[in-house]
Formats: structure tokens, sequence, C-alpha cells
């Protein structure tokens, strides 16, 4: 199995690089990747080096050009997927039909991936893909159950990718607008979610608050640790109770599942958070290097180390993780 | 004229509840009506061939009827659903998920795709228009300005292509694998008493300073505040759009309708569809704001100072 790592700057890259990561992911300095912070991603400079790094240490570089474009911007989306072309990258991470149309019409021999904001949940959806876009691998939604992965995996006419680690979205990627209700950014249109931009901090005598575009995400009483208020892990008044209604703020943690992810034949394993610092990127890489060397070479004597375990949830948000959906229960 | 559609019921609602609401529909002036179950596999008070019967029944009385399909398609029984839905060759389809579309586009049906397809530009319309596109819904989430330019798109495409916008309704912003209604009431998704059945209108979500945010509504969230481009209207038929699509609610569905079809004759209506129930107004993302924004237009006046989730953006 592949691992597949986020680079959001060349440090980051380099770290990935470094660590064991079988393929890097990056997007280009706008909105035409969904990961569009401040002082985040490349310009072409950066990634011709990068890339230069990667593939002289072995490592692969794909690039996400994973929002969608609407009229105005069509120009700034398919000039992306040219570039990406021209510096040499192994594979164009894409979610629209117009783009991948564009990009398979224009660099059909660039291969290409269906981003995870492509909604793709069905082995039905992926033919859809595959047979109008030629795509050569699908990145599923994390919203799937591991009994639906495996049925997903049975029948699927590409490679499939999974996400093993970093944030968690509950939602249906690419088909969540929640942001841009509250907000006018979504990941879809801006590639933000939550943006930085509407986040403002405050203490008040009822604790420390945080808003978003004015609205309370969430209040921490004395000693709670606070995290960046991402809408759907607020705490929300339903029916006269406070809690979690829609997610506690946790991450991803499939290391335990990786053995059956194996069994069923996914082809990669992708970690999240290009936003991340080199130094998170290095530990989480490495960890999990550690982890597939060791299932490759032990097999189904594999058995996840407590130390693995430790690192992973020390760099988790509110050092809780969890299985997500791929857990039944967890639904 | 613009016409009127009636979308698909996203809240559950009893059997008789729903030939209740699409007895009194058949006498409304609404050309379209959406039917079908676009939210939960769990929803089954209606089977496919109940919804088949009811949409025969809507065709007799003259209606356009177009059955939808689910939103977020996981198991492989959500997939036998589908191709059950496909198999019909009396109706198009809404198309709500790629799933949907590979279905359709091999079995030849017609198809329109609904707001939660990510139809974003012309080129991906270009696409699905060689495959069996009649019409599409513009996503919730894109206003007026990107409207217009993809309706000169289509234009300059030589694409006809029916536009349709939702324009009235509590908004669709997300599913998840995961059920909120099961977990308000801590019971687990695969045993949720249908809980849904006691919430007709959805479970408010309100921030801890009472502010409407969001619906849960089993698997899906939708907005707190109940968007409204009635005014919108004449503005719309200018632009080419179609169709408005006015998604169903219990109370008032009636009244609502009544002023849409006034609006689109050139009657200003005597009072705002926004008084008949209780949810505050929105109208941002049709002018590039955030959703669930208030921008006061002619006659607006009286709203703006609503306690709502609609502030100032």
């Amino acid at each position: 199995m592949e691992l597949v790592c986020p680079a959001g700057t060349l440090p980051a890259l380099k770290a990935a690089v470094d660590n064991g990561a079988n393929a890097v992911y990056f997007g280009f300095r706008d909105s035409t990747n969904a990961r569009q912070f401040a002082g985040l991603n490349f310009n072409d400079q950066r990634a011709s080096e990068g890339i230069d790094y990667a593939h002289r240490h072995g490592c692969r570089v794909f690039c996400a050009i994973n929002t969608y474009p609407q009229p105005q911007g069509w120009q700034q989306w398919t000039s992306a997927v040219d570039r990406a072309a021209d510096l040499g990258v192994d594979a164009v991470i894409l979610a629209d039909m117009g783009l991948l149309d564009y990009a398979a019409r224009r660099h059909p021999d660039l291969p290409r991936h269906l981003s995870v904001q492509g909604s793709a949940t069905s082995y039905e959806a992926l033919a859809f893909y595959k047979e109008n876009f030629g795509i050569r691998r699908a990145v599923l939604p994390r919203v799937l159950s591991l009994d639906q992965v495996r049925n997903v995996a049975r029948q699927s006419p590409v490679e499939l990718e999974v996400f093993a680690f970093g944030s968690l979205c509950i939602m249906a990627e690419g088909r969540c607008y929640l942001s841009s209700y509250l907000t006018d950014e979504s990941p879809n249109t801006r590639g933000a979610c939550s943006p930085a931009k509407a986040v403002r901090w405050q203490e008040t005598p009822q604790g420390l608050e945080s808003r978003l575009n004015d609205v309370l995400i969430d209040r921490y009483g004395p000693g709670e640790a606070a995290g960046y208020p991402t809408l759907c892990k607020g705490r929300f008044e339903v029916e006269g109770s406070v809690y979690h209604a829609i997610e506690e703020p946790v991450s991803l943690n499939t290391l335990d599942l990786l053995p059956e992810l194996a069994a069923l034949g996914i082809r990669a394993v992708k970690i999240e958070g290009r936003q991340r610092s080199p130094a998170y990127i290095a530990q989480v890489a490495g960890t999990w290097r550690q982890a597939l060397d060791a299932l490759a070479s032990r097999g189904e004597s594999f058995t996840v180390n407590a130390a693995w375990q430790d690192t992973l949830a020390s760099v988790s948000e509110g050092g809780l993780t969890t299985l997500g959906a791929y857990h039944r229960k967890w639904k | 004229m613009l016409k009127l559609s009636l979308g698909p019921i996203l809240w559950f609602w009893s059997k008789q509840t729903v030939y209740d609401f699409y007895g009194q529909a058949a006498e409304w002036p609404v050309e379209t009506i959406y039917l079908g179950e676009a939210v939960c596999a769990r929803r089954r008070e209606l089977k496919a061939e109940d919804w088949f019967a009811l949409a025969r029944d809507l065709k007799a009385c003259g209606k356009d009827v177009v059955l939808s399909t689910q939103t977020l398609i996981e198991s492989e029984a959500d997939l036998r659903r589908l191709r059950r839905i496909c198999e019909q060759h009396d109706f198009p389809v809404e198309v709500n998920d790629q799933s949907a579309l590979q279905v359709a586009i091999r079995r030849e049906l017609p198809f329109i795709t609904g707001p939660s397809m990510n139809i974003y530009n012309v080129a991906t319309l270009a696409v699905l228009a060689k495959q069996g596109l009649r019409g599409w819904n513009l996503p919730v989430e894109l206003g007026r300005d990107s409207l217009a330019q993809l309706i000169r798109g289509l234009r300059d495409e030589g694409l006809a292509l029916d536009t349709e916008v939702f324009g009235w309704g509590f908004l669709p912003l997300a599913w998840s694998s995961r059920c909120f209604t099961a977990r308000h009431y801590n019971l687990p998704k695969d045993n949720c008493e249908f809980r849904c059945l006691q919430h007709p209108e959805g479970l408010q979500l309100r921030s801890r300073e009472s502010r409407e945010l969001f619906r849960l509504n089993g698997i899906s969230t939708l907005s707190g505040a109940r968007y409204d481009l009635m005014r919108q209207v004449p503005d719309m038929a200018d632009m080419g759009v179609t169709t408005v699509r006015l998604s169903p609610e219990r109370q008032g569905m009636a009244e609502v309708v009544e002023r849409f079809d006034q609006i689109r004759r050139g009657i200003a209506p005597a009072a705002d569809p926004l008084q008949l129930v209780e949810a505050p107004p929105c109208n941002g993302y049709w002018y590039g704001q955030p959703g669930m924004a208030l921008v006061p237009g002619n006659g607006d006046a009286q709203t703006t100072g609503f306690q709502g989730g609609c502030g100032p953006a």
C-alpha cells in the first residue's frame, strides 16, 4: 500500500519525502485547491523544486486542483491543469466534471485521480467517472463504513485511495455547503471551510468564545482545551440540551484497520493536513511508514504498536481519535 | 411563463400526510412535482410502487412528474432502490448523486440534476447534455451572478436545457453517514425508532445565543432560516430561468404557491409568505453573500430587524 502525504509547503514536502511517503500532494497558491490558507501552497517555482526533490528520492507527486470552477474562474482552473502538466506531476487530483473532461482531452497521458470532493460513494459512481473521464484512481469519501468500502472495492473499476489519518469531515465531501451558509466561502467555491478570516476569539465573563462570522460556535470553561471553530464541531443547543450536536473535535485514525484495508486491495492510504507543520508531517508520515513496513514484513501477524498510537494521539485534534464512519457504531 | 415546481419532500412524513399533501398539490398552480425519498434509506412509509402510483395519479391531473433519487448512496441496498426507480420509463428522474447519473445514463433515461449535484460551469453541463440531461438545478450556494453567466454560456454553446432555481424553503446543505436525529436521542442509526416522524419540520439547532442556525433532518442538515427568493422571481424570468422550486412544508404551502403564482403573473402579492410560518428568512446566497444573510429589498424593510439566524453578513 502506498503512503500519500500532504505538502502545504516545500519544507513539509521534504519532511514527507524524508519520512517515507510514496507520494505527496500539493496545490497551487490560489483557490483552485481545497486548502486555500494564507501562506500555504506553491507557486510554479516552489512546485518545480518540490517535484524535483521528490522525484530524486523516488517519491511521486500529485497536484490537487479539486475545487469547482465557476464561469468567471474557468480559465484560472484550466490553466492550473496545464501548469501541473508542464511541471511534470505524476497525476492531477480533480473533482469537477468539466475540468476532468478538459484534462482528459487536453492532457490524455496525464493520470487523473478523482478527488474526495468528487463525492463518489459507490462503484456505479466510480464507473461514471472512469467511463467518462478515464480516471485511474479515486479517493473515497469518509462517510463509508468498512463493509461499504469492502463492497465498493470488490467492484471498483479503478484503484482506490482512502483517508487514513487527520481531520475528519463527517459530511459527504464535495456536497457540504455549511461553511458558505455561515460565511461566504465553502470548500467547493473557494477551497476553504470555516475560513480564518471569519474567525473571532473573545474572552468573556462566560468563558473563551469562538465565533465564525459572528455566530457563536463554542464557549470554553476554565481548563477546557479550545479548538479551531470548524462549524460542524461546535457545541449547539437542540431541544434544550447543549452538546456537540454534529461531531466532537476529534481526528480520524485508521491504524487499527490497516490489515483489513490492505486485504480489500486498497491501493493507497492518505494523510490529511496540508495546513500542518513540517514537524507534524514528519511525525505522522514516519509513524505510518513504520506501520506499513511492519504490515508488509509481518503480514497476518501484524499488530499495532502502542507507541505509534501514542504519537498519533499526541498530534490529534483534542488528543482524541476515532475510526469515524468506518466503524458502523459511530453513525 | 416561468414554471413552478414542488421539490421532493425532504422531511419524514407519515404515509397519510404525504397522500394528503399531494391530494392538495394536485389542485395547486405548479407545473412540475418531484416525488420520492431523497434523504434517508430507512424512510419507507411509501414503497417504490406507492410512489409510482402517486406519480401516475398526479400525471393524470396534468402535472409533469419527476422521480427523485437518494442523495447519499452508501450501500448495495441503496443501489437496488436506485435501479428500481430507473427501471421504469414513464417518468424522468432527478439525479442527486453520481451513482444515479451512471444508472440513468446506462438505461437511457432522461434526467434532471438536483441541487446537490455539483454543476458549477458550462463544461460540466455540456458533458451531461450529451447523455440525457434535460434540465438542471443551480447548486444552492451559487447566486445570481454565476447563474447569469451559466445561462449565457448555455446559450453560447447552443444547449437547450431547463434551468431550475431553489426559490423557497429550508436549504439542503449537507448529508452525512451519521444520523443527527438518532444522535440527538442517543439511538443507534440502525435502530433509530424513526424519530424523524416526530419532527416533520426537522429539529432546530441553535447557537447558545439562541440564533437559529440549522435544521437537523436525519442524515441531512438544512438551513435554519428559510430561503425566500419570491421578490427575485421577475428578475429570474428575465434572465431565462425556466422553473422556480418550492420545497414542501406541511403548513401554509398552498399560500406559498399562491404568492409565487401571483408574482410570476405580474401581480404583487398582498402578503409575504414569510409571515405565514415561523422561521427567519434569508436570501444571502442569491447576492453572493453568506447564505444565512438577509439582503433587504423593496418592501422587506419590516423583516430586517428579525431576531433570527439572518444577522448582517
